[in-house]
C-alpha cells in the first residue's frame, strides 16, 4: 500500500488545529504574517513609482518590479510559514509527544503545509490589496498565467520549507538561524529583479536549476508585453516537484536518523554524542 | 492472560556502549508491571523503544501482536504514555491539548471523551488554563488525561508521580489502578518510589546496566533475595548487580 493511502487527514488536521489555536491566542504570531510583506510592498511600490518618474524610458517598473516583489514575498511567506509551524514544536519540545503517537511523518508535514497555505493566503490577499489600491497593480493584468507563477513558487516554497525543517531536525534548535535567511541566499540566483542573462555563465547554470528564475523571466516577458514563456514555466513546475520529492526524501532520512540516534527523544541536546 | 506488550531480545547500542542488552518481557492485559532500576539502567531507553521514538539495534516490540517496526502507526494507536520529561505544550490550554491529541489518536466522540476525562482527573476548572501555568500535580493530571484519551491497551508511565505531593501521588496511583482493574489494557510503570511500586505493581522487572536482573512479585521478591524491603533490594541491585545476576525468578 502506498504511503499516501495510509494518510489519516484527521491527524493532519490536528497539526493544523494546534497552529490555529496558537495564532488565535497570540497577536505576536499574527502580526509577522502581515507586517513585513505589507512594508515590503509599500517600500517597493514607492521605489517603482520613483523609477517610473526618473527613467523616462516608457518602461513601466510597477508590474516588472513590484509584481516580482509580490511573487517573491509569496514564496518567502509559504516557506517561512512551514518552518514557523515546525518551530512551534521545536520551541515547546513537542517532538516526543507527537512522534510517540500514530501520527506519521507524512501526516505531520501535510499539517505544516496546510497551516502555511492558510496563513499565506491572508498575506497574499493583503499584498494584492496594497499593490492594487496604492500602486494600481492588478495581478490579473498578467493574465491567467499568474496562476502558473503562483503555483510553481508555491511548490518550490514547500520543497524549501520542508528542507529547512529537515536541517533543524538534524542539527537541533540552534540551526534555526540558518532557516530565516534561506530566501535571501537563494534570491541572487532566483533572478527576482534582473534577467538571468546578466549573471556570469556559471551563475546562470545555477539559476536554471532554481524554479523561480523561470517564473521571473516569464513575469518580465509578460510585463514587457511579450507572451509568457510557457516552456520555462513547465520546466519550473517540474523542477519544483523534484525539489518537493528531494525534500521529502531528505526529511524522511533525517527523521529515521533521529529515531536511530535517539535524537527525537532528546532533541534539546542537539546531538546524542 | 492476553499479552498487550511483548518485548523480545531488545537491544540498543550507541557505538560500543550497550544501553540495553537482550531485554525480553511481556505485559498482560489488566497487569501493572514496574520497570525498576538505578539511573542510567536503561529504563527510559527501553520505554522510548516501545514508544517508537528510538529504533532498537536488534530485537522486536509487539503491541497487541502488531510489530512496531512494520506497523508503527497501528501499533502506536493502541498505546499512550505520560512522562515527567514530556510535558504537553505549555502554550495551549488543557482542553486544547486534549482535543489535538484526541484527533491524533482518532478518538471517536471526542468532545464527550474530553469531558469525561476532565471530570475524572478533576480538571474541569482548569480546562481553559494554559498548561505552562499549571502546578506539577495539575500538569501530571492533564498528562494522564491525555494518556487515557484513546483508552490504550498499553499505557506507559515513566515516573508519573515524580515531584508530586503524597496526596496527589496517591490519587494518581488510584487512577492507574482503576484503569488496570477495568481490564482494558496493561501498564508499564517506572518509579523510584519503592513503596509506591510495592503498592501498585503486580510484577516488577529490575534493570541494571541495560539487562533484566530480577523479575517477580514486588511483595515477595525482597525476601527471596535476602533483603528486608524492596528499597534494600533496589540498593543491592544498584551497588552489587553482579551478586544478583542470573537469579531472575
Amino acid at each position: 500500500m502506498s504511503r499516501m493511502s495510509n494518510v489519516n487527514l484527521r491527524r493532519s488536521a490536528a497539526v493544523v488545529l494546534r497552529q490555529y489555536y496558537l495564532l488565535r491566542s497570540s497577536p505576536v504570531r499574527l502580526l509577522p504574517i502581515f507586517i513585513w510583506i505589507g512594508i515590503d510592498i509599500l517600500l517597493w511600490g514607492f521605489i517603482t513609482r520613483y523609477l517610473n518618474t526618473v527613467a523616462h524610458s516608457g518602461f513601466n517598473f510597477v508590474p516588472a518590479l513590484l509584481g516580482a516583489v509580490l511573487m517573491w514575498d509569496f514564496f518567502v511567506r509559504i516557506m517561512h510559514g512551514i518552518a514557523t509551524a515546525f518551530f512551534e514544536d521545536v520551541w515547546t519540545r513537542n517532538f516526543l509527544n507527537f512522534f510517540a503517537t500514530p501520527l506519521t511523518v507524512t501526516e505531520y508535514v501535510i499539517g505544516l503545509v496546510v497551516t502555511s497555505i492558510g496563513t499565506s493566503i491572508f498575506g497574499l490577499l493583503l499584498m494584492v490589496l496594497i499593490a492594487a489600491l496604492f500602486f494600481g497593480l492588478s495581478i490579473l493584468s498578467y493574465g491567467t498565467v499568474v496562476a502558473a507563477f503562483l503555483l510553481s513558487l508555491f511548490l518550490f516554497a514547500i520543497g524549501i520549507g520542508v528542507l529547512a525543517c529537515a536541517i533543524v531536525l538534524r542539527y537541533g534548535p540552534a540551526a534555526e538561524w540558518f532557516v530565516w535567511p534561506i530566501p535571501a541566499i537563494i534570491s541572487p540566483l532566483a533572478c527576482v529583479f534582473y534577467p538571468v542573462a546578466v549573471l556570469p555563465k556559471w551563475m546562470q547554470i545555477l539559476a536554471h536549476l532554481l524554479p523561480p528564475s523561470y517564473v521571473f523571466e516569464s513575469l518580465r516577458a509578460v510585463s514587457a508585453g511579450q507572451p509568457p514563456q510557457l516552456l520555462g514555466l513547465l520546466i519550473s513546475g517540474i523542477l519544483s516537484l523534484l525539489y518537493i520529492a528531494a525534500a521529502g526524501w531528505v526529511f524522511t532520512t533525517v527523521f529515521r536518523h533521529a529515531l536511530r540516534s535517539g535524537l527525537i527523544a532528546r532533541y534539546s541536546a542537539e546531538s546524542v554524542n | 492472560m492476553e499479552c498487550v506488550l511483548t518485548v523480545s531480545n531488545l537491544a540498543k547500542q550507541y557505538g560500543n556502549k550497550n544501553a540495553v542488552s537482550d531485554v525480553s518481557f511481556h505485559v498482560e492485559r489488566g497487569e501493572i508491571v514496574g520497570l525498576l532500576g538505578p539511573n542510567g539502567a536503561g529504563k527510559t531507553t527501553t520505554i522510548n523503544m516501545i514508544l517508537g521514538v528510538l529504533e532498537p539495534t536488534s530485537g522486536s516490540v509487539q503491541i497487541e501482536g502488531l510489530d512496531l517496526a512494520t506497523h508503527r502507526s497501528q501499533a502506536l494507536s493502541r498505546t499512550n504514555f505520560a512522562a515527567v520529561y514530556a510535558p504537553l505544550p505549555g502554550n495551549l490550554t488543557v482542553a486544547q491539548n486534549l482535543r489535538i491529541f484526541g484527533m491524533i489518536y482518532t478518538v471517536s466522540q471526542l468532545s464527550a471523551r474530553i469531558e469525561t476525562l476532565l471530570d475524572q482527573f478533576n480538571l474541569q476548572h482548569l480546562r481553559n488554563t494554559k498548561m505552562g501555568v499549571l502546578s506539577s500535580g495539575e500538569q501530571t493530571r492533564a498528562c494522564l488525561a491525555k494518556a487515557m484519551l484513546n483508552e490504550p491497551t498499553l499505557l506507559l508511565l515513566d515516573e508519573p508521580t515524580a515531584s508530586l505531593d503524597p496526596a496527589t501521588a496517591r490519587d494518581i496511583r488510584a487512577q492507574i489502578r482503576a484503569f488496570a482493574a477495568r481490564n482494558i489494557g496493561g501498564v508499564l510503570w517506572t518509579s523510584h518510589n519503592m513503596l509506591e511500586v510495592q503498592e501498585v505493581c503486580d510484577r516488577v522487572l529490575f534493570l541494571s546496566a541495560g539487562k533484566i536482573l530480577l523479575e517477580g512479585d514486588p511483595r515477595k521478591l525482597p525476601a527471596e533475595h535476602g533483603q528486608p524491603s524492596l528499597e534494600e533490594l533496589f540498593i543491592a541491585v544498584a551497588h552489587e548487580p553482579c551478586s544478583l545476576e542470573g537469579s531472575s525468578t
